[in-house]
């Protein structure tokens, strides 16, 4: 049963990438895009009857946008689902944990600092100022939440991610404050910017995410063992504290991408692995690869309404996200509640 | 059969002396029953072993020293059930048993098909066949220690440490967990230390008694060496008679002072 689902997932995420390609406000009819599609295929020709410039609107407005989704999409609904499985915590997500304020708190330090400097960089710093403030953040969470409240204490993690979160903010705040030139940029970037997506955005994070979703994929067996504790873990062989090292960065390091590239987009880390868990049951084995598939779905179908009403101004990403997803938290901190 | 050796180990907790110098050999095939009063060092031994407190002295199974030995080599040679094992609760019994074979895969590998057997087979021999794919977390006490302990004997570790094994259970569960526990020692040839308070089980089913006391060893022996009636006063402050009955099983029957004073 279990091995059906993998493959579901991902009939579910490419029918998910073609409903994106196919819907839009300006551009071919909608039936067309998929032949279009299939003709730009290596040793595929196919009259689709789509002129030059909707395959322009095709391929470099409305793909981009999908492809940048998905990613992110998976991206946070993978590293959720580890931040999960290493604090044996089932209300983290890097948005509780502070990762993704302190990874916007060190993408807005990149804005302010002159952005237009950077692009005679070799390598775009603006992920790997993200990656410094999301680690910095998740450390800050990690050391005190385990300080006050112990390893067993699942809510005390979450609160000292609020801390952080709040800390983060309102130095980003402040620095904002004193550079207000940035404040327009960095605003409808802070709301979660799908919108703009370029294939350059694209490239930027790819390497990001496809780094860090091999590593956790790697670590999907261990993640499993970590849900008996770090003493039986212990006992049973596995280095605990290495694992749990790894995972912390490479999910940091995915998330402080797709935030630097995508702003901040909510709850995806908690609702996706949640769902899968529902669905396909709670070993990391299949979680870690659903997650991935689901959470591309997921982010690219939650995409769809703010593209189609567009009028009068486009709803961000983020805002979408976190309509799904507080009261599912809620919903979420109830149930928890109830089974203790 | 495995031998277990401690020389002078010591576990010590900040200023705090947990365990201090204890040597004893547990032989091959042996059931060594620690007991004491709490805080006595039962639990810090086993957690010694179990590679979870750093000790100082010498561990050494079949001669060669644990300390040498990865985690990962350890834990073939030593499986523990801790007094109060995590369950998570919507894992599967077949998805926690399994668990116990990490000492034998490779870091970023998965679990071979003789893996699966062995957890198909040890599911078997513990009846545990019909709750495979049940949640762990809708398992009964009793069911849910046999699962702790399927998991333990999935790792084929040649010692097996048990903490307190049976303080969750009703007195039908604690007799089938040691039944289980004693079967499966005399098939596998398991040498067996566990930490336990009720001394009437201890003495029916262990080979040999271990009291400790703050941390010391005080004495080892047969239970008819080590229940005493005064030993019993001296280090666990209790007012108990030891009841000799005609198979030999030691009874310690707790009395009330001044009910029934003789």
């Amino acid at each position: 049963m279990r091995r059906w689902w993998i493959p579901a997932a991902g009939a579910l995420a490419l029918a998910s990438v073609l409903l994106g390609a196919m819907v839009g406000p300006a551009g071919p009819s909608w039936w067309r895009v998929p032949l279009a599609l299939l003709d730009h295929l290596p040793l595929v020709s196919i009259d689709s009857g789509v002129t030059p410039r909707e395959w322009t609107i095709i391929w470099d407005i409305r793909m981009p946008r999908v492809v940048l989704a998905a990613l992110v999409g998976s991206m946070l609904s993978l590293s959720g689902a580890s931040y999960q499985g290493v604090f044996r915590n089932p209300l983290v997500d890097p948005y509780l944990l502070g990762v993704a304020a302190g990874a916007g708190l060190g993408a807005t330090l990149v804005f302010t600092l002159n952005r237009t400097g950077s692009s005679t960089w070799i390598i775009d710093p603006l992920p790997l100022s993200a990656f410094a403030g999301g680690l910095l953040a998740v450390l800050v969470t990690y050391v005190v939440g385990t300080a006050f409240g112990g390893q067993k204490s699942a809510s005390t993690l979450v609160l000292a991610g609020v801390a952080v979160t709040a800390l983060a903010t309102a130095v980003q705040t402040f620095v904002l404050q004193r550079h207000t030139d940035v404040v327009r940029q960095v605003y409808s970037w802070i709301l979660g910017r799908l919108s703009s997506a370029t294939w350059g955005d694209v490239r930027l994070v790819l390497p990001y995410v496809v780094v860090s979703s091999v590593v956790l994929f790697l670590h999907r067996r261990l993640l499993d063992i970590m849900r008996v504790g770090d003493d039986e873990a212990t006992a049973l062989g596995a280095s605990v504290n290495r694992v749990r090292i790894v995972v912390v960065i490479a999910a940091t390091l995915g998330t402080s991408a797709v935030v630097a590239v995508s702003g901040l987009i909510g709850f995806v880390g908690i609702i996706v692995p949640h769902a899968v868990r529902l669905l396909a049951g709670a070993s990391y084995r299949v979680i870690v690869p659903l997650s991935l598939l689901m959470g591309a779905s997921f982010l690219i179908i939650a995409d769809i309404p703010g593209r189609v009403l567009q009028n009068p101004s486009e709803t961000p990403i983020g805002v979408v996200t976190a309509f799904l997803g507080a009261p599912f938290f809620l919903l979420l901190l109830r149930t928890r509640q109830g089974t203790r | 059969m495995t031998s277990l050796q401690f020389s002078g180990v010591g576990v010590r907790y900040g200023q705090h002396d947990a365990l201090s110098n204890f040597t004893d050999t547990v032989k091959p095939g042996e059931w060594l029953c620690l007991i004491g009063p709490n805080g006595a060092g039962k639990s810090s031994l086993l957690r010694s072993v179990a590679g979870l407190a750093k000790h100082s002295g010498e561990i050494r199974v079949d001669g060669s020293p644990l300390r040498m030995r990865s985690a990962k080599r350890r834990a073939q040679l030593v499986a523990y059930v801790p007094q109060s094992p995590v369950l998570p609760d919507d894992m599967t019994a077949r998805e926690y048993v399994v668990l116990g074979r990490n000492p034998f895969v490779s870091h970023f590998g998965s679990e071979t098909k003789h893996d699966w057997a062995i957890v198909a087979d040890v599911l078997e021999r513990l009846d545990l066949v019909d709750l495979a794919h049940r949640a762990v977390g809708t398992l009964s006490g009793g069911e849910k220690q046999r699962v702790v302990i399927a998991r333990a004997i999935a790792q084929e570790a040649p010692i097996l440490l048990l903490d307190e094994p049976t303080s969750a259970l009703d007195i039908g569960h604690q007799q089938q967990a040691l039944e289980l526990v004693d079967q499966l020692r005399k098939e596998h040839g398991l040498t067996v230390v566990s930490a336990m308070h009720d001394l009437t089980l201890a003495g029916l089913y262990s080979d040999r008694l271990c009291l400790l006391h703050q941390g010391y060893r005080v004495v080892s022996g047969t239970a008819a060496e080590v229940l005493r009636q005064e030993t019993l006063a001296e280090f666990y402050g209790v007012s108990a008679r030891v009841h000799h009955a005609e198979d030999g099983t030691v009874v310690v029957i707790p009395y009330r002072q001044g009910s029934s004073g003789n």
